[in-house]
């Protein structure tokens, strides 16, 4: 029971109050490049959840269970980041073969992840908070919903200012800027929740 | 006139092409160090550093490099730097380590350093990549570091941590929290935009060449931010 309870407080904080692109500043270029439509940002948020799924039920096993043992914790960056790519890349293969239906809808997002800071900011912090295996997986779960929360909540955003008029230095990225931190800011309000409701 | 030329290569990263606050690369990091002016200033050296070592060396193996797997050997070749640094900034600087936590091993995936090697040193000599990383490592810091001081300042009443007498009543609390830095990250962008009309590099720059992922996309689905700028 008390598991269950610690695995709800990762992934509601992961979704809500540590939210990585609106709080931790994770993954940002892709929430602001494509989150311009709904349909490519729930795309994009599906994919990177499953990156980040896969991504750390692959290195997490390679840092307790390999790099530890071996002493060479200090490659972290350089293994993880080769994993993180080599996945990407083997999974792109994996859809296109056997899943061509999926390939066409999601395909077109997975080389972008390759270098998205989310994933492997992901893998690193599972390590650092000393999480156990089901604690990172249920982390990077809820790092993933809460990325695909803030891309389509940000789409339905930015189709609203593209209808209004705005002044000319502000064009562009700098309003879409200025209502990701209305929305960071919404976010702020959960700060404390989680906590309250286990207390 | 050749000396122009190198200034020019090394000044245009300041201002013009500025990677954060024109060419809009690079901005995790941007947002996340800028609480404090000297994690943003360590930040920004962390990377100068990195961009120039990876710079020279992608310019040095750009003839051995085979064209299909290039990406992946920058990768590896930006994360041994960075590796490399972070391991001299934990032995000489563990305070700025503490603050930096995870961000300094993000360099490895910060579009700026990726952004270059594609678009600039696979494709110049090796004194001009140089060049290049220096001119984009001190556009980068001193962008970090002006977002820093409006954060820190007017955030936290403090600069560089050192409290700043009298002003303690009058900050913004906001502004050091996350949605504060997504905000004066918009502003300054329109300022800059403002400040640099007509002489910022055409449209075109800003699209796929740009990104590190373009070497393997090219489905043009960033483009809206290209067009849009």
């Amino acid at each position: 029971m008390d598991l269950m309870k610690s695995l709800i407080v990762i992934l509601l904080s992961s979704v809500l109050v540590n939210n990585y692109v609106l709080s931790r500043f994770l993954g940002i270029c892709p929430f602001l490049g494509v989150s311009k439509k709904l349909d490519q940002a729930t795309g994009m948020g599906v994919s990177v959840t499953a990156v980040m799924l896969l991504a750390t039920a692959v290195t997490w096993p390679i840092q307790h269970l390999l790099l530890d043992r071996v002493g060479l914790g200090y490659m972290q960056t350089i293994i993880f980041i080769l994993v993180i790519a080599a996945l990407v890349q083997m999974l792109e293969l994996i859809l296109k073969r056997f899943f061509p239906a999926l390939h066409k809808n999601l395909g077109v997002y997975l080389p972008l992840i390759t270098t998205n800071c989310a994933v492997l900011g992901v893998a690193i912090n599972n390590i650092t908070d000393g999480y156990s295996f089901l604690e990172s997986i249920v982390s990077s779960l809820g790092c993933g919903l809460g990325f695909l929360l803030a891309m389509v909540l940000f789409s339905g955003m930015r189709s609203r200012i593209d209808e209004t008029n705005i002044p000319k230095p502000f064009r562009g990225l700098a309003v879409t800027l200025i209502a990701a931190s209305f929305i960071s800011l919404a976010f702020m309000g959960f700060a404390g929740v989680v906590d309250a409701l286990f207390a | 006139m050749k000396n122009n030329g190198n200034m020019t290569t090394l000044l245009k990263g300041i201002l013009v092409e500025n990677p954060v606050l024109v060419l809009i690369l690079g901005t995790c990091p941007t947002l996340a160090t800028t609480t404090n002016v000297a994690g943003a200033f360590g930040m920004g050296i962390a990377a100068l550093v990195v961009l120039v070592c990876s710079n020279i060396l992608i310019s040095l193996l750009r003839k051995i490099i085979p064209d299909n797997v290039r990406i992946p050997c920058y990768i590896v070749i930006i994360a041994g730097f960075v590796t490399m640094v972070q391991m001299i900034v934990q032995a000489f600087f563990p305070a700025l380590y503490e603050m930096l936590g995870v961000y300094l091993a993000l360099i490895t995936v910060n579009c700026i350093i990726l952004g270059r090697a594609e678009m600039f040193a696979s494709k110049n000599s090796v004194g001009k990549s140089a060049l290049d990383g220096i001119g984009m490592g001190l556009g980068f810091t001193l962008a970090l570091c002006a977002m820093a001081v409006i954060r820190e300042v007017f955030g936290n009443a403090s600069f560089a941590g050192m409290p700043i007498p009298f002003f303690e009543p009058f900050k913004i609390a906001f502004l050091v929290k996350a949605p504060g830095g997504m905000l004066v990250y918009g502003l300054l962008i329109a300022l800059v935009s403002a400040v640099t009309r007509g002489k910022a590099p055409a449209k075109t720059e800003f699209s796929c060449e740009g990104c590190p992922s373009a070497g393997n996309c090219h489905t043009g689905l960033c483009q809206a931010k290209g067009e849009e700028l």
